[in-house]
């Protein structure tokens, strides 16, 4: 054999044996699942609310998986860990998740330990720059975390709490009835951040209307609501605000309902778990909520698609109904993000998703690089009578729906941020 | 004013109620086993979900007596089979195993029912407005569980005191060595009292889990503030249980009804104390902050000052 020959064999030999090792690895990444670590409270008080968040990944990861063939071909996998809605737990399950090779992290419920994983996340990210975790945030809105606390590894996919107060405040402008307003909000940082937006801009927009009573309570530790709707009821308020959430909102408009408490009630969350069957037909026209979307707004705006979506996760959950477009919206960035690089390196992936304009079903949603907060239309809407025409489906069962009152652009929900991005070098 | 007062004495008495119904049945067991029974609320839990299931085929009504005789009976299995076994290597086994206990009802409870909140409804005859005063309405069903729960005391008391049933449970309160040596089971005593208190903790569920929410979280929620009850009112003191219950259900819903911080007396007298002073946090403390911590603090000066509890005849 000459010398050629031996060289030209020992080369092909290295090029079948690289591109051997390429399909192995393809392979492997083909059979390897995209992993997403969900972080939520799956026991205790709030346990509910983590089950139903959970039937929202896996229904989403699951059609894109069938549908799109998921992410460049691999499943995506939900991995669910029980936080028990606490920080230091949450921190401890990041971790874990690192630790197993879990590079997508996401939680929502609670901003005080939506900040404990993003300084996790952050801290992790800069002392093992091999291998980093990104955070996708898909309902903690406390403003700090796209301001003050800002970090590079986290992204919000809802509205922070300004926005949502700011659009809440604009409508509340334009009526004339509301006059005495009581807040009344959980002890912890979302509802300190309520309470003080709420202040600031009504005394801003609305200078007549008289903030008649605050009140902070426990969180998820109230059974017996009696006591503070007393205070509103002596405070002589017409309208109440408030961004409780799961048991904490549940339980108090229940109370309120069975005291007979005459008021329209401003919430976040009103269209969520629980509220809606608690509340039944007393809350048509004074319960209010800001939400990015409502189940019959893919009626009223004629989106067939969304609604099929929507139609499709009543038929496999019908004890609860599809609450959460953003996580539609977020796993679908997440894919164009991968895609776009054909990598799943959080860094690749983050600096895709920055500025990322993306066209939702659901309209135009941008994701501000400045600060990593999603930018969507939102909407004001009040609960109302099934005519089966515009107020076409129910909450939960309830025989009552949401009707859209006011629609803002993402345009014009664009806020100032402090945030100062500390790019990964 | 008077508004305030009359709704916070109204609100607060049934919640006193909801809390006598639930530690009525742990301090004859924890006063007559010594047992810590940390599941206690458990059973309470199981009373709502077994009331709610059974609802739906037979009706609240039926539900209402069946739901605690179900759970009593479940009640009477923990003693019999499990608890009896642990009572021989002592109390801190006991504890470890209602403990333990609790944890298992909760996440069965999970795998059945989900975590999700049961419809649990009223039923539509009580589903009315009873009053209104000062423009506040008061549920007729309200005042069902009022009822439910003082005809629940009052059977309790005259089987306790009346009955030669109750002579026996009284005995071996204080003494079971006595009364085994006069030839009575106590062991059987034992799980009769564990059977009965279970079923007492349910009819608690069985209306609580209506008045609140029933989901799996609900027995933890009321774990805790029990076991307050029960050191106030002393150990298997059905009475003291009772005026305890009042005591904190009325106390804490009056301080979390009235604006009131230290901040109010110092203007009183004529002190302030600047915002930006080291006291500061507590003296301008809002009295609905302190109410949550409330019963707790109560539970550690009785145990300091008053270790029997308020009609209790031995120290906890």
């Amino acid at each position: 054999m000459s010398q050629f020959q031996r060289k030209a064999g020992l080369l092909a030999t290295a090029v079948a044996g690289v591109a051997l090792g390429f399909t192995a690895i393809t392979s492997a990444q083909a059979a390897d699942p995209i992993r997403i670590a969900y972080i939520e409270p799956l026991s205790g008080p709030f346990a509910n609310v983590g089950e139903m968040g959970l039937f929202h990944f896996r229904y989403t990861a699951d059609r894109i998986n069938e549908e799109h063939g998921g992410i460049m071909g691999r499943p995506i996998e939900i991995v669910p860990m029980d936080n028990r809605q606490s920080p230091s737990e949450s921190a401890q399950l990041v971790q874990r998740a690192i630790d197993q090779g879990i590079q997508f992290i996401s939680q929502g419920n609670g901003s005080n330990v939506a900040g404990a994983i993003v300084e996790t996340v952050d801290r992790h990210n800069r002392r093992n720059p091999d291998r980093r975790a990104l955070y996708l945030n898909y309902a903690a809105i406390d403003p700090a975390l796209t301001n003050d606390r800002c970090s590079f590894w986290h992204f919000r996919f809802d509205a922070e709490s300004r926005i949502k107060m700011a659009a809440l405040s604009d409508f509340m402008m334009g009526e004339e009835d509301v006059k005495k307003v009581y807040l009344i909000n959980q002890d912890y940082s979302h509802g300190h951040v309520v309470a003080a937006e709420a202040k600031r801009m009504l005394a801003e927009k609305r200078p007549d209307i008289e903030i008649v009573g605050e009140v902070l309570h426990p969180i998820g530790q109230v059974r017996d609501f009696s006591p503070y709707i007393s205070r509103i009821r002596a405070s002589g308020a017409d309208s109440v605000i408030t961004g409780n959430w799961g048991n904490d909102l549940t339980l108090l408009i229940r109370e309120a309902n069975s005291a007979g408490l005459d008021v329209g009630f401003y919430t976040y969350y009103g269209g969520g778990l629980g509220v809606p069957a608690a509340v039944g037909d007393r809350g048509i026209g004074t319960l209010f909520q800001i939400t990015e979307w409502h189940a019959n707004l893919p009626v009223e705006q004629g989106w067939s698609d969304n609604e099929e979506w929507m139609v499709g996760y009543k038929e496999r959950h019908p004890q609860t109904d599809w609450y959460y477009q953003r996580v539609y919206n977020m796993f679908m960035m997440l894919k164009a993000a991968i895609e776009a690089d054909q990598s799943t390196d959080p860094l690749d992936v983050a600096m895709n998703l920055r500025g990322m304009e993306w066209e939702s079903p659901t309209g135009t949603v941008w994701m501000r690089e400045d600060d990593h907060q999603l930018h969507q239309d939102m909407y004001i809407s009040v609960m109302a009578d099934l005519d089966g025409d515009q107020v076409k489906y129910d909450t939960e069962n309830s025989g009552v729906g949401f009707s859209t009152i006011a629609k803002v652009d993402w345009e014009d929900t664009v806020l100032p941020t402090s945030c100062n991005m500390r790019m990964p070098r | 004013m008077l508004e305030t007062i009359v709704f916070s004495l109204l609100n607060g008495l049934l919640y006193g109620m909801l809390l006598f119904m639930l530690s009525s049945g742990l301090t004859l067991i924890f006063g007559m086993m010594g047992v810590l029974n940390f599941a206690h609320a458990s059973f309470y839990m199981l009373g709502a979900y077994f009331a709610y299931t059974l609802g739906m085929y037979t009706g609240f009504w039926v539900a209402l007596f069946l739901a605690p005789i179900l759970v009593g009976a479940l009640g009477a299995i923990t003693e019999r089979w499990g608890l009896r076994h642990v009572h021989q290597h002592g109390h801190v086994p006991e504890l470890l195993f209602t403990f333990g206990l609790a944890y298992v009802i909760e996440e069965l409870v999970r795998l059945f029912y989900g975590t999700l909140p049961m419809d649990y409804r009223m039923p539509e005859g009580l589903d009315f407005t009873l009053f209104t005063l000062f423009g506040t309405n008061y549920p007729a069903f309200r005042a069902f569980v009022l009822v439910v729960a003082v005809v629940m005391f009052i059977g309790l008391y005259l089987l306790l005191k009346k009955t030669r049933a109750g002579l026996i449970i009284q005995g071996s309160l204080s003494r079971p060595d006595i009364v085994a040596a006069l030839g009575h089971n106590v062991p059987q005593v034992f799980m009769w009292v564990f059977a009965f208190g279970t079923a007492l903790a349910a009819l608690g569920g069985v209306v609580g889990g209506i008045h609140f929410v029933t989901e799996p979280g609900m027995a933890f929620m009321m774990g805790p503030i029990v076991f307050v009850v029960v050191v106030l009112g002393g150990l298997g003191s059905i009475p003291g249980a009772l005026i305890a219950s009042m005591i904190i259900g009325i106390l804490q819903t009056f301080v979390l009804s009235v604006d009131f911080s230290i901040a109010h007396i110092g203007a009183w007298i004529g002190v302030t104390v600047p915002p930006d002073h080291l006291f500061a946090t507590v003296w301008y403390l809002d009295s609905t902050r302190i109410a949550p911590v409330l019963p707790f603090l109560i539970l550690v000066l009785t145990l300091i000052f008053r270790p029997r509890g308020i009609m209790g005849k031995r120290e906890a």
